[in-house]
């Protein structure tokens, strides 16, 4: 009855998937059913490693078959150079399609206003849904992992939106067993989560055995960086340093790449991939507490983003 | 203490297990779930902040842990569990997805949820309480949805003297309850998760209890079934057809093994249609491979050029299953609108959507006592009930006994898409134990 006698053999078990294989075909899976399912799928990409991570999945998924997706960049208008760079390398060396939507286009036309604080991570979400609306897109993949944040744990890995690109928490479809709803009402759509299971460290785990390249801020650099409530915020022409603020050079790497307003470096040695997962599995601080200002706004910040269409 | 680089050397061989906790909040299950974060350093420091933050701004002295799980703005304001939560967290042995779900009968539903990707579940027992009527509940939705492992976690043994008659009496009566539902493996452990007995680390307080810690038996618990003896099953989701000039003639079958393993060589029927072919090759991701298993997924080529497309189904030709269009289930109703006879309805099998109409509700489960009320005709949200389905198309399914996967199925509105009931084709443990329900042994029902 008890269990205890088994223990050796659980181990032993050839056929036992380690968690990274799990993950893998699970996320796989996920990119199949939606390819099987809707018409228009979009992938959101940012040239982060968790989008990253997921073109890599989308790659394997379709092998030997191109990727059957395009693919959706939502432009701050203050992103990291590198990170740009990255994005349309990759583009060009799959022979994949990239839809850009500009905030800065918004603001330059009067239909977002900056904010005081310069933060343009929520000026994010109408550029985005109009974008879904524009081309008609049906299902948008998107890199979000529920170990980010608690609104996050919530979420499911398909996730109905209005025609308004609307989260309602309460009113989420049961998911059960691994059979993904995505019925939809024209005008509506489903945010995709492949990677919903994944952790922070699985993520770098597997680039590091998949040997995934990845944008240089994700490594330690030097860095003309200020300080800012407590964040390393990299100096540039979108509004910072403030005249009370001193820029210093820092050795230091991002753990999650955003807009430059509100992402924020942390001190770091590490250069290699090694280095970086030793750092992570010791770090006391979750990846977006350590970096991320917009999640500090009230305790549902992200929450009340999501339902309004964030992702 | 591992050091950092130790820890991530160790994870990136780990396995993954899937569990999910059931118990009412005076149950300590908040507190379990608390500790067992905490101790395996899943809580990091923000996220501690975060909530000793809000605790101190509801006034309350010490920091909540059930603000670290209840995400949702309206949970963290009524103080209730509603959803679902999933949680990670790893130790040196094994990494950990915890599906955290509500309690409460009128939640029933989100325990099924987090109940059908678990290998395990663990449900809570106040030690003072013994087995009551939820415990019971718990006990019958896990055995329901065949979960492979249960552990009993008979807490606040802090508060009945750590003594152990009070333990064995209520392993004993909820071993006896739960093997009767068919339950195959039961693990009782006395705890305190206030206190930290047996959750983490072995009690100093019961030197009487020789098996593992709730942590230690998370560890170790084997994850996957033995393969070989599972009828092998491959659900197609998606043609790969590049067509590209260097790959002309590739044509290969995506899918996710559902259950089983499958070998090149291999003589297969794809079902409905029921043509047969052998395996020409696997591609594993990018790898060709001579052997696959499942939950992997794979790409499958066959030897010769037969009509398949998604929603079809591969198994070896002599294990292959039947295929009927008149599914007898047992099913979970998780909408808030009702299932009702006549209600026509989409049913999703595998990577399969048909047409259906709901022929017929023979039974309605109380979870209470596992009585059949019959002919309720209809089925309301939270109910478990026996259904008979017409489908427009054949389905080849399982019994849920046999295959989680491949025998178990969605019914969902074709007007706007909304999941109606979660369903669970063959005899239910509780038509086995109940002898009064005879339907189960129509003949064409052959599993």
């Amino acid at each position: 009855m008890t269990t205890v006698a088994t223990v050796s053999e659980g181990t032993a078990n050839p056929y036992a998937l380690s968690h990274l294989d799990s993950l893998e075909s699970e996320a796989v899976h996920i990119f199949r059913e939606v390819a099987g399912e809707f018409e228009r799928p979009v992938i959101l990409f940012s040239g982060g490693k968790d989008s990253i991570l997921m073109l890599h999945l989308a790659l394997k998924a379709f092998a030997p078959a191109p990727v059957p997706f395009t693919l959706l960049h939502v432009d701050t208008g203050h992103n990291f150079p590198e990170v740009l760079e990255y994005r349309d390398r990759t583009v060009a060396e799959h022979g994949l399609r990239l839809h850009v939507a500009s905030v800065q286009e918004y603001i330059d036309a009067g239909k977002l206003r900056e904010r005081p604080d310069g933060t343009r991570n929520p000026l994010q979400t109408v550029p985005l849904t109009e974008a879904i609306q524009q081309h008609r897109f049906d299902a948008v993949f998107g890199g979000g992992r529920r170990d980010e944040e608690k609104a996050r744990a919530k979420e499911r890995v398909f996730s109905l939106r209005d025609e308004f690109s609307q989260w309602d928490p309460r009113r989420q479809r049961p998911e059960l067993w691994q059979l993904y709803n995505g019925r939809h009402a024209a005008g509506e759509h489903v945010r995709v989560f492949p990677i919903s299971n994944w952790t922070e460290l699985d993520v770098w785990q597997y680039i590091e055995r998949e040997g995934i390249e990845l944008p240089e801020i994700y490594f330690a650099h030097e860095r003309e960086v200020f300080n800012r409530s407590g964040m390393w915020l990299t100096a540039g022409d979108w509004g910072g340093p403030k005249e009370h603020e001193r820029v210093e050079t820092r050795q230091v790497r991002y753990r999650t790449v955003g807009d430059m307003s509100c992402t924020g470096a942390v001190d770091s040695d590490a250069t290699t991939l090694d280095a970086v997962i030793t750092e992570i599995a010791a770090s006391r601080l979750t990846e977006r507490g350590a970096t991320r200002a917009d999640d500090k706004m009230s305790e549902a910040a992200m929450e009340d983003r999501k339902r309004e269409g964030y992702f | 203490m591992t050091t950092p680089t130790q820890l991530a050397d160790q994870l990136s061989t780990t396995t993954l297990l899937r569990f999910a906790t059931a118990g009412s909040v005076d149950d300590g299950k908040s507190t379990l779930v608390g500790r067992l974060l905490h101790d395996s350093k899943s809580v990091l420091t923000d996220q501690l902040e975060a909530v000793e933050h809000a605790s101190r701004n509801r006034g309350q002295e010490a920091p909540d842990l059930a603000l670290l799980t209840d995400g949702l703005r309206a949970e963290r304001e009524q103080g209730i569990t509603i959803d679902v939560a999933y949680r990670y967290f790893a130790t040196t042995r094994r990494r950990f997805i915890l599906a955290d779900t509500p309690g409460h009968v009128q939640y029933t539903r989100n325990m099924v949820t987090g109940a059908s990707t678990a290998e395990l579940a663990v449900v809570l027992v106040d030690a003072r309480n013994g087995v009551v009527e939820q415990t019971r509940r718990h006990a019958a939705v896990a055995a329901l949805l065949r979960v492979p492992h249960v552990v009993l976690a008979v807490n606040k043994m802090d508060l009945v003297e750590y003594a152990e008659p009070v333990f064995a009496a209520i392993a004993e009566e909820f071993t006896a309850y739960a093997a009767s539902l068919g339950v195959p493996e039961i693990t009782a452990i006395p705890i305190s998760a206030l206190a930290g007995d047996n959750v983490v680390e072995p009690s100093a307080n019961m030197d009487w209890y020789g098996g593992p810690t709730v942590l230690e038996h998370l560890e170790t618990v084997p994850v996957s079934h033995d393969l070989t003896a599972c009828h092998a099953r491959f659900p197609v989701q998606y043609v790969i057809r590049p067509q590209t000039a260097e790959h002309p003639d590739y044509r290969g079958y995506a899918g996710q093994i559902a259950a089983g393993v499958f070998r090149v060589g291999e003589p297969v029927t794809v079902l409905p249609s029921g043509r047969t072919t052998t395996i020409a090759g696997i591609d594993l991701l990018g790898d060709s491979v001579d052997i696959a298993w499942a939950p992997q997924s794979v790409t499958v080529r066959l030897a010769d050029d037969v009509d398949v497309s998604r929603g079809d189904l591969i198994a070896p030709s002599d294990d292959a299953p039947a295929v009927t269009q008149d599914v007898e289930a047992t099913v979970c109703h998780v909408a808030d609108r009702p299932l009702t006879v006549g209600q026509r309805v989409l049913i999703k099998h595998t990577t399969r959507t048909v047409k259906a109409i709901v022929k017929d509700i023979p039974s309605r489960l109380t979870l209470d006592d596992l009585s059949q009320h019959p002919a309720p005709g209809q089925l309301v949200a939270n109910d478990i009930g026996r259904v008979v389905v017409r489908t427009a198309e054949p389905l080849a399914l399982d019994a849920y006994a046999d295959s989680r996967r491949t025998g178990s199925f969605l019914l969902i509105d074709p007007a706007d898409g909304t999941t109606l009931s979660a369903g669970m084709a063959g005899a239910s443990f509780a038509a086995v134990t109940q002898a009064e329900v005879p339907a189960d042994d129509d003949a064409e029902w052959d599993f």
